[in-house]
């Protein structure tokens, strides 16, 4: 009784400590979380408009019912999907390069599940009736809709992602190391990383309405483009830290040369099955090709051109490829500027995939043969901005957390003492 | 009492009803809306409180007094429709004959945030378009680019001549097809959309957390989406309304042609067979051997949409 009652006041102070910590820095770090909070105040102003006129602020309409926030979601899912990339080598392959950017991954993952579930909250027109979806008090249409399964997978691995880094983080900041037990959780997060980016790509891949996305290949492209896009952005962000930060010094050229190689092998695996997928649709040229040559060419009706995502689907080509050449060439990879250009050219070009490019081809023509093409609102902007500062934000006060305490900067007062 | 049930049941009374009418700022939502249960888990006295307060809701948003049934489907019965394709003259009479008798949302004038939903699209397409290939397309031939007949990706949707039909020009009239294996069921996260004992697709607008994965799942783009509040001026409701049917939807929910539910459970036609003017449209019991739509099945050149899907439309398009 006496040991619960310690281990509850240690937690406790833990968790003041940790805020403390979150809430203390120089003056460049209360920019950058004031701005954050800035957008995170705008998106929400947005997001209230948006409730009290309904999606109508949306450039979304029946034709095309799923669109920027959808495709932020999908893309999101991936980001944390490739937590695993980072967790997998440590522990499994005992790989001691990673040891100390392990966090940095698995607080990517509940930064971008934050990101990813909050644009479903915007997309969802009754948000006030989530409830009907959960287990016990709602009527889940579980194990038939893929997006029970996805509520649910993509919670538990939120929930991995809090745990494993917060426990091991109290345990080092009371001096102790961790229990055997966490590694049950670890070695679980692994397949459960695999599994949400492929139960996000069920939920579009099991619709025979849409032939662009009712192909087998889809999670198997979806995890490809998770594993290049999320180590990109991975050392986009180590490369900050260990440009502006105290932290520099944990982070090894060797961890980052590695990650660049991940990164580099997922692009060629994405393209691979980018062309097998071009192929089989453009030489079999049935009539089910119509999605995606409206993505990568246009389509014409009655005399009038439709081809709002060609520059998109064009550009996501070109950045994707150029990542690779920069990549390969190992003096561009390891000269830190041109890695980072080559890591910003692969997210933004899968970002461009995996989000629009994916989402919206599917609704277009609509499956009676309407061509309809759909442009994000003002207001879709917005509360997808607000969406992904609130990301950022999230990730920025648990890193320096994570960091301060990882480093040794903060301890219990009693730490290995008793 | 199932405990679930019990559980449910002390919390709305004890914790919930004090604060029943209190509303949710923003959604603007009632307390005790936002408890309601889904339609299939609630008793028939649950039902007749629920159906109280809607049709007073319905009376403070719009000011009409409307009757709400919950008629539930007949036994040995499973609805058909059937459409003569040769017959249909494109008048789109039967459209507008749907949004009047299902209280669709029109698009207001002076509202530029409302949205006009109609059940029905018709197609137009052309029965023979011909455009003869040049020597330069090296097609062998000069026969060039055919269209006839049902490709949906040819069809024109905003058709506006003069005067229907157009010579060469055939119509596709194309509304809910009201599966007997519904993907838009199957996809549902919250069981808000089910398939009725006479074969009918509906939705629980209470239910329904408007996140239109149906939408995405229906290969007959059936489903329309309230983008906004509806809009309909206060004389032009029908006060004949169903649960299931065409009491007047909410923001954020989806809705779809029940083949007039409020209509058919009481032995009436649907309002489409009654507006078409041409006695294209025909309606009836699939499980009667002496029916009329099983004679059309039986004796006509009967084709369905997309049968390859394995989803089995209840509605058959046919010719003489």
């Amino acid at each position: 009784m006496k040991n619960i009652l310690r281990e509850i006041r240690y937690f406790l102070d833990f968790v003041f400590a940790s805020i403390k910590i979150a809430l203390t820095g120089d003056r460049r770090y209360y920019v950058w979380l004031a701005s954050l909070v800035m957008l995170v105040v705008l998106g929400t102003y947005a997001y209230i408009y948006q409730l009290m006129h309904g999606l109508i602020v949306t450039g979304m309409r029946d034709q095309v019912s799923w669109g920027l926030y959808i495709s932020n979601f999908t893309f999101f899912v991936g980001v944390a999907a490739s937590a695993v990339l980072i967790v997998a080598p440590l522990y499994l392959y005992n790989y001691r390069e990673f040891e100390y950017i392990v966090t940095f991954g698995e607080f990517l993952a509940v930064a971008a599940l934050i990101i990813a579930l909050t644009n479903v909250l915007a997309d969802v027109g009754r948000v006030e009736r989530l409830w009907h979806m959960f287990p016990l008090i709602g009527t889940p249409n579980w194990p038939d809709s893929m997006l029970v399964w996805d509520v649910l997978v993509l919670n538990g691995y939120l929930f991995l992602n809090l745990l494993i880094p917060g426990y091991k983080l109290y345990k080092k900041y009371i001096g102790l190391e961790p229990s055997n037990w966490i590694k049950f959780f670890i070695f679980l997060s692994i397949p459960w990383a695999i599994s949400i980016h492929t139960v996000t790509a069920f939920i579009y891949a099991g619709l025979s309405a849409r032939p662009y996305w009712n192909t087998a290949l889809m999670a198997p492209r979806f995890i490809a483009s998770a594993f290049t896009s999320g180590p990109a952005i991975m050392i986009l962000v180590l490369l900050v830290i260990r440009k502006y930060t105290f932290y520099r010094k944990y982070i090894s050229e060797k961890a980052i040369e590695t990650l660049a190689q991940i990164t580099l092998i997922a692009m060629l695996v994405n393209l691979f099955l980018l062309l097998s997928e071009l192929y089989t649709v453009f030489y079999s040229a049935t009539i089910h090709q119509v999605s995606l040559k409206y993505l990568f060419f246009g389509l014409e009706h009655n005399g009038k051109v439709y081809a709002a995502l060609k520059p998109i689907a064009w550009l996501s080509l070109f950045m994707q490829i150029t990542s690779v050449a920069l990549l390969l060439y190992p003096k561009t990879r390891r000269n830190f500027k041109t890695l980072a250009a080559a890591c910003s050219l692969n997210a933004i070009g899968i970002w461009l995939e995996k989000g629009m490019g994916l989402v919206v081809p599917g609704f277009v023509p609509t499956p009676i043969g309407e061509i309809w093409e759909y442009m994000p609102s003002f207001m879709e902007w917005v509360i997808v901005a607000g969406t992904v500062a609130w990301g950022f934000l999230v990730y920025t006060l648990m890193l320096k957390v994570a960091k301060t305490i990882e480093a040794g900067l903060a301890r219990h007062p009693k730490a290995g003492k008793e | 009492m199932k405990r679930r049930d019990f559980i449910k049941k002390v919390v709305m009374t004890s914790a919930i009803a004090p604060v029943a009418s209190l509303r949710i700022p923003f959604v603007n939502v009632s307390i005790e809306e936002l408890t309601q249960k889904h339609f299939k888990e609630m008793s028939e006295e649950e039902k007749k409180a629920v159906i109280e307060r809607l049709e007073r809701e319905y009376k403070e948003r719009y000011g009409v007094d409307v009757n709400i049934k919950t008629t539930p489907a007949k036994e040995g019965v499973v609805w058909g429709y059937a459409l003569n394709i040769k017959r249909c003259i494109g008048c789109r009479r039967c459209v507008y004959a749907c949004v009047k008798e299902n209280n669709q949302s029109r698009a207001s004038p002076d509202d530029p945030t409302s949205n006009e939903i109609h059940w029905i699209r018709v197609l137009e397409v052309a029965q023979e378009k011909l455009e003869p290939g040049t020597e330069e397309q090296g097609i062998g031939t000069k026969f060039g680019d055919v269209v006839a007949g049902v490709v949906l990706e040819e069809s024109e949707h905003y058709y506006d001549p003069e005067k229907v039909p157009e010579d060469g020009k055939m119509y596709i009239p194309i509304q809910c097809q009201q599966c007997e294996k519904p993907p838009c069921v199957k996809v549902c996260p919250t069981r808000a959309t089910w398939k009725e004992p006479d074969g009918i697709i509906v939705v629980d607008y209470n239910w329904c957390i408007g996140c239109r994965y149906c939408m995405a799942a229906c290969p007959y783009w059936a489903r329309r989406f309230n983008w906004s509040w509806p809009y309909i001026p206060k004389e032009e409701i029908n006060p004949n309304q169903h649960y299931l049917g065409n009491r007047i939807r909410y923001r954020g929910v989806v809705e779809k042609c029940t083949f007039c539910i409020q209509r058919t459970r009481e032995g009436r036609y649907p309002a489409c067979v009654e507006a078409c003017p041409v006695g294209a449209r025909k309606f009836g019991n699939l499980l009667d051997p002496n029916s009329e739509i099983r004679k059309i099945i039986r004796e006509k050149r009967v084709f369905r949409l997309k049968e390859e899907l394995g989803t089995e439309p209840k509605f058959f398009y046919f010719m003489d």
